[in-house]
């Protein structure tokens, strides 16, 4: 099976964010890290490689930091790596995304693509999907379990409130993948050096540009949300912040 | 024609969705703020009583998309129904809930008519001056929030996160909206995928849905054998132990402990969030706790917005004597 996965690179989710001047998108000079369900999603392609044979293949698109997450996934084991690489691409809407990703894989023959069912950053939980129609491939959502059949594959889709479901489909197809489907593997030592020979084809915004068009959404503002509740805010020492909230848990809430 | 908006409801084996009240009373609000007409959309095979209920509400008519292939959920059948209805119809505006039915197929649909869709959103504004209508959403796990507009042609699509809306705040219309059949056709092999029914795995062991006093636990109790920290604060309480997503997909605690949207609703009398962040998906499984008290080392988590009493710090200075505290607390009681 040859398997692209489309891997991106976010805040890390400790990093303090802070706003642009214009408030629209953060400032970049903080910590990143790969999107958490695009870890699951590359653990999941080299797993089905293992068990079937084939080839998986990373993509991202963002600025020259964004190489980080496929030199990561060449350490863990991908085979080779496509970087669309401006700082534009950056603020592509999801449409464009697909678009671009569509555009750059043109000339290749993946039988699946996974990507995460969404990122950390903008969250649409759409590129994946919006990508399956461009390529007018079959796709399912929020994926828990992927096993190959005769006729292409069986799905576990994670549904609302505790259910699931299980779809068979043809490939090739897009799977959007759900954090959880299996247990991450770290780079080994020897991983991480065989990753420096491994090809890393890179794309400039030139070669997309004319399979992308203007965003077709816009974000005006960005900004901290506001408080919705009152809330009280307790301080001190641990163990007077501790009597304090035992003096709530008893006398406000009922609840010692 | 008129400026439309159009409301797509869910429906499941002829049950509504909850959430589609609230998307009904998004368009309402809206359809009031823009002066366009509000219609509904049902999609499905025998949903004729559906239909008549949506029609209920103050909307000005009820599409019904009823067709055998449409029964069990597909993305491709959806997506070619209402593609077909919108090109039909030429709304201004679709909504939709933002339910992981309409996240499967919504994104195909702006898609396929190359249009955008702005998911997720929490809230609508309509701005004075420069007569901009703008969507709310959540970014960066809620950290931020964004107005956002939109740069195409209509139709425009745009779902709502749940509880965005009051699902009660829906109106009835004075009399029932007309209810039309809309015809659609779906060839042979559009269809791809072959769902089955859906399923629960192994029944859960506790139900949190009954615990008065939830100790929940996110990614900041670090590892694993850190839980025995928020155990014996449960334990001093009477509570049960819950967590985030992540603490589940470890495996450091079994999924039926898992709170959230693919874990469980609760509202306990206080829910205690350690270490977590507070992102969405998690806080639509508990918002519904009477109190709410967050201990968090990032005075900037969104936990924070829905707590009622704040904590910032290290829960591993602070949730030790907490625990004696309670304890030396109910000895004296
Ligand atoms: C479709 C979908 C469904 C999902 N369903 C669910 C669901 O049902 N339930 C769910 O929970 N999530 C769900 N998620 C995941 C959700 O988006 C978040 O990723 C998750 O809730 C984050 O968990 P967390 O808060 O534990 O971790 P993080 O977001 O990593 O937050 C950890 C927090 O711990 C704090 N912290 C770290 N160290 C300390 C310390 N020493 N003391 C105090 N605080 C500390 C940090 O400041 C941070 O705020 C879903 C996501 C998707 C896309
Ligand atoms: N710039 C990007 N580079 C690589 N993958 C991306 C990028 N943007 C989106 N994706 C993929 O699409 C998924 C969904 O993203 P989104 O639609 O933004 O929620 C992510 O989990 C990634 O797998």
């Amino acid at each position: 099976m040859k398997i692209l996965v489309c891997m991106k690179q976010v805040p890390q989710k400790d990093a303090p964010l802070k706003l642009n001047e214009a408030g629209t998108w953060i400032r970049e000079e903080v910590s990143y890290e790969v999107n958490e369900p695009d870890a699951y999603a590359l653990e999941e392609a080299l797993r089905q490689k293992e068990k079937h044979t084939g080839e998986v293949v990373v993509i991202t698109s963002g600025p020259a930091r964004s190489q980080q997450v496929l030199r990561e996934a060449l350490a863990k084991g991908a085979d080779r790596a496509i970087h669309l690489e401006d700082d534009a691409f950056v603020g592509l809407d999801a449409f464009n995304t697909a678009k671009a990703f569509a555009a750059a894989i043109k000339d290749e023959q993946f039988d699946l693509i996974f990507t995460g069912l969404q990122s950390d950053d903008y969250g649409f939980a759409q590129t994946g999907v919006i990508l399956a129609e461009l390529l007018g491939w079959a796709h399912a959502t929020i994926i828990m379990q992927i096993e190959k059949t005769e006729a292409g594959i069986r799905v576990k889709r994670e549904l609302e409130a505790g259910y699931f479901q299980y779809v068979d489909m043809p490939t090739p197809a897009v799977l959007t993948i759900q954090s959880g489907i299996n247990k991450l593997r770290y780079a080994t030592l020897i991983g991480i050096k065989n990753a420096k020979n491994k090809p890393m084809r890179k794309v400039a915004m030139a070669e997309v540009a004319s399979a992308i068009g203007p965003n077709l959404q816009k974000i005006e503002r960005l900004y901290v949300p506001q408080k919705s509740k009152q809330t009280q805010l307790l301080e001190g020492s641990p163990g007077e912040i501790a009597k304090k909230l035992v003096d709530k848990l008893r006398n406000e809430l009922r609840a010692i | 024609m008129a400026d439309t908006i159009l409301v797509v409801v869910e429906q499941q084996q002829g049950k509504l969705n909850r959430a589609s009240w609230e998307t009904i009373a998004a368009g309402q609000t809206i359809a009031a703020a823009t002066g366009w007409a509000l219609e509904a959309a049902v999609v499905g095979a025998s949903i004729g009583e559906v239909a008549v209920e949506v029609a209920g509400k103050k909307l000005a008519k009820v599409y019904a998309i009823d067709a055998v292939v449409l029964g069990a959920y597909t993305p491709d059948a959806f997506a070619v129904a209402l593609k077909q209805l919108v090109e039909a119809i030429q709304p201004k505006l679709v909504i939709m809930p933002h339910t992981y039915q309409v996240r499967d197929f919504a994104p195909k649909l702006a898609a396929s008519l190359g249009r955008s869709l702005i998911s997720d959103c929490i809230a609508f504004r309509k701005d004075d001056t420069s007569g901009q209508l703008l969507f709310t959403r959540q970014m960066f796990q809620g950290k931020f929030a964004a107005d956002v507009t939109f740069q195409s042609e209509a139709p425009w699509f745009a779902t709502f996160q749940n509880g965005s809306f009051r699902g009660d705040h829906a109106e009835d219309g004075a009399a029932p909206a007309p209810v039309e059949a809309f015809a659609v056709t779906i060839a042979d092999g559009v269809v791809r995928n072959k769902p089955e029914a859906w399923f629960k795995e192994a029944k859960a062991a506790v139900d949190l849905t009954q615990a008065e006093i939830i100790v929940a636990i996110g990614r900041g109790i670090k590892e694993e054998k850190n839980i025995a920290i928020a155990q014996a604060l449960a334990d001093a309480l009477g509570g049960e132990v819950a967590a985030s997503r992540p603490i589940c997909d470890n495996g450091w605690l079994p999924m039926d402990r898992q709170v959230g949207s693919s874990g469980q609703t609760v509202a306990p009398k206080v829910y205690i969030a350690l270490g977590i962040s507070g992102a969405i998906q998690h806080v639509v499984g508990m918002k519904g706790a009477r109190a709410i008290i967050a201990i968090n080392k990032d005075a900037e988590a969104p936990i924070f917005e829905i707590a009622d009493y704040a904590v910032v710090g290290n829960l591993f200075d602070i949730v030790p004597p907490l625990t004696e505290e309670v304890k030396k607390a109910r000895a004296g009681a």
